[in-house]
């Protein structure tokens, strides 16, 4: 049943159980599947009920679908995550210090280090942030490191989240479903807790306020509206944190302020925990055309009298060309090797990366630089012929949009079928909060699951499932 | 020498207007040539809401409208004390690091009459160039007032041939950062020595040169700025540089009407 070409966390290469999945095994065995199987559908039910789900852009009509949960949990070593957490919590440090530097002395590009030309032809750079400060000097608050995993101790990070990470509603989802579903199993192992994430979340943003802010300061989310894909997350965050959900029209400056239309009139709001594209954020100094932002907030942002969470113009810390630079990175502000690896990979705007990439594109995976959710991506080793020659004229026509990388044996994790176990293939992103008072790690994170047999494609817009992540106390 | 400003801006809106903010950049810079003695903005319809620095270390004030008024007036004054450079404004100091002055924008995007234009010019020594395409540009494009649109293009101006300052400026910055130097639009004064009461504010252009800095091109009068140029707001085109842009709702059709007055002391 095991592919050797590939680790599996539970089987490991040789079909030995490994370590942190030995209490699961020794309950799931003497489990009835008939039991499991109505679980399974359970769990479904749930989802339902709740109404997570998502809309799948590029289809003909907005559809709305359930994102499959599996209910076999990915388990981590309390051993493995303190490494990773480590290698997580160096990376976000860089990461907060270039942006930084991209828009204050830029000294990482007068050392060399990074090419001035991938900051000045990005679209994420936004020159309206040069010389601002932000409230506590933190720009990216809330950060996910999405990771794979390719052998006992082969960890890369995959991408940075540096903008507006999505994903951790499930994350709190799984777990409280799983609680319900199968008490006995955290009765018998020690998994560490998510539950606190809202509040900590809550008490990071709360921290980054502004030095006029009311104590206790006043926070909300902003949303673009019910008919963005992450809606239910935005509204289930600041449910769980207690704070308001607004969309731009419920926003305007008054009295120099960001405030919020109240039943006593206007509020001024210390901490926006924005879920709207820097583009969009703000009419007045960006996309004219939006209708999602507040008019004039960036001025308020300019003028210290409001944070702004993730900070406007983090984008170019996460762009998949300087993804690429992230080793250089890390080891220029903090002065250590990374701990977690990059993925090797070929930027398609050198010449000689373009040949090695057109020479090769059937054994590798080519991403659009600004792209997301997996759209616009060649999978070499799965694509047809004609998907290939088709993407060679698109790499051809403007190579700078592209990067690519090896295809990456990613590890899997069993999911429940009814044929028992069977492994896919799993990534997983944990969610970092950073706050005046350090880097906070949530345990785990959400791990996605490619539901098809082989397919390496985690996506939930691509038909992606998702699974409860353990971290064990050990 | 100091100049004694008043600059007075007059919106007058064909029906109420329910919201608006406008972005003021009306206060002049003060830097090693201009140093600002006093200098204030009373509004008239209108409230101030905060200020800041923007990435070009302009001094940028938010202002909202009043509900439901109908004129906004903004008038801003005070003096200003001026040494002569000679057009040399300096070495490159500020947020905005150089590279982001060879950026094209919408407004400064070269084409077949702006490369076209660039292939003209004759002289080798880098500053003799620049001197060459701002008389070009005078040549071309001949000052008409009202002849031209806010929304122009430096390719636009070039096919009418005709302009204003804002219109020369634009050109000069699009061939200037395709030449290779980091250019930027200046808005600002101009004590025109004839008169008291200016017809307008002005614009002209800076590009940055290696060992000099940056130096000042006034394309439509065809000379170097001197201590008669008040330097106000700067950006990579008028739209950065603008001394009022903003957003309103409802209002209707705007009329506005400036007045500028320069006199020395």
């Amino acid at each position: 049943m095991q592919n050797a070409d590939y680790f599996d966390e539970m089987w490991g290469r040789e079909d030995s159980l490994r370590g942190p999945y030995k209490k699961f095994q020794s309950w799931f065995e003497n489990e009835d599947p008939a039991r499991l199987r109505s679980k399974q559908r359970e769990a479904k039910e749930v989802f339902r009920l709740t109404g997570i789900t998502f809309n799948v852009y590029g289809r003909s009509e907005a559809e709305e679908r359930l994102i499959p949960f599996d209910i076999v949990p990915r388990i981590i070593s309390g051993h493995e995550w303190q490494r990773l957490s480590r290698g997580i919590e160096q990376r976000v440090q860089a990461i907060n210090a270039f942006l930084h530097d991209i828009y204050h002395r830029q000294e990482i590009l007068r050392a060399g280090r990074v090419p001035a030309e991938m900051i000045a032809q990005n679209e994420a750079f936004l020159p309206q942030m040069l010389g601002v400060s932000p409230p506590s000097g933190i720009y990216t608050h809330i950060v996910g490191i999405d990771l794979v995993r390719t052998g006992d101790d082969e960890f890369y990070v995959l991408e940075d989240n540096a903008r507006t990470p999505s994903g951790v509603s499930y994350m709190l989802e799984n777990r409280e479903t799983m609680l319900g579903m199968f008490p006995e199993l955290f009765a018998k192992t020690r998994v560490r807790s998510v539950s606190n994430y809202p509040m900590q979340l809550q008490q990071s943003l709360a921290a980054c306020a502004p030095e006029m802010a009311t104590d206790p300061p006043t926070v909300a989310v902003l949303t673009p509206g019910s008919y963005n894909s992450a809606y239910y997350e935005h509204s289930f965050l600041a449910n769980q944190m207690g704070v308001e959900l607004v969309e731009g029209h419920d926003l305007r400056v008054v009295d120099g302020r960001v405030a919020m239309r109240t039943t006593q009139g206007y509020q001024p709001i210390d901490v926006l925990y924005r879920r709207v594209d820097d583009d969009f954020l703000d009419p007045l100094n960006f996309n004219p055309q939006s209708t999602l932002g507040v008019p004039g907030i960036l001025d308020v942002y300019r003028a210290g009298r409001i944070t702004i969470a993730n900070a406007p113009g983090t984008g170019i810390a996460d762009d998949k060309a300087i993804y690429s630079y992230m080793p250089d990175i890390v080891e220029f502000y903090t002065g250590e090797k990374a701990i977690l690896k990059n993925v090797p990979t070929w930027r398609c705007s050198e010449a000689d990366s373009l040949t090695y990439v057109l020479d090769n594109l059937a054994d590798l995976v080519v991403k659009e630089v600004h792209g997301s959710g997996g759209y616009g991506m060649l999978i070499g080793p799965t694509a047809s012929k004609r998907e290939i020659s088709d993407f060679r004229k698109k790499l051809q026509a403007k190579p700078a949009n592209y990067i690519a990388q090896p295809t990456l044996a990613l590890s899997t994790v069993p999911i429940f079928t009814k044929a028992g176990l069977a492994p896919r293939h799993v990534d997983l992103r944990p969610f970092v909060l950073v706050s005046p008072d350090g880097v906070r790690i949530t345990p785990g994170g959400l791990t996605r699951v490619a539901m098809k047999k082989g397919s390496l494609v985690v996506n939930s817009s691509q038909g992606g499932g998702t699974k409860d992540t353990w971290v064990l106390e050990d | 020498m100091r100049l004694t400003i008043t600059h007075t801006t007059r919106y007058t809106f064909e029906a109420p207007v329910t919201y608006g903010l406008q972005q003021l950049r009306k206060t002049p810079k003060s830097y090693r040539a201009q140093s600002v003695i006093n200098w204030k903005t009373t509004l008239g319809g209108g409230k101030n809401e905060l200020s800041f620095e923007d990435f070009h270390r302009n001094t940028v004030q938010l202002i909202s409208l009043e509900p439901d008024i109908n004129e906004l007036i903004i008038r801003s004054e005070g003096e200003v004390e001026m040494t002569n450079t000679h057009g040399i404004v300096g070495p490159h100091s500020g947020h905005a690091p150089l590279w982001l002055f060879l950026r094209p924008t919408p407004l400064t995007k070269t084409g077949r009459a702006t490369r076209a234009l660039i292939n003209e010019i004759s002289a080798e020594d880098p500053l003799e160039r620049l001197h060459e395409l701002s008389r070009l540009i005078r040549d071309r494009v001949s000052y008409e007032v009202g002849a031209s649109e806010l929304s122009w293009t430096a390719e636009d101006v070039m096919a009418a041939g005709k302009g204003v300052c804002q219109d020369h400026t634009h050109v000069f910055l699009t061939c200037a950062r395709a030449m290779g130097h980091p250019a930027r639009y200046v808005s600002g004064f101009l004590m025109m020595d004839d008169r008291d009461h200016q017809d307008a504010t002005h614009a002209w252009a800076e590009a940055h040169l290696q060992g000099l800095g940056w130096v000042g091109f006034d394309i439509s009068n065809g000379i170097s700025p001197d201590m008669r140029y008040v330097r106000v707001a700067t950006g990579l085109d008028y739209l950065e540089a603008a001394p009022v842009t903003g957003m309103r709702i409802g209002g209707a059709s705007e009329n506005l009407s400036v007045a500028v007055k320069v006199a020395q002391q």
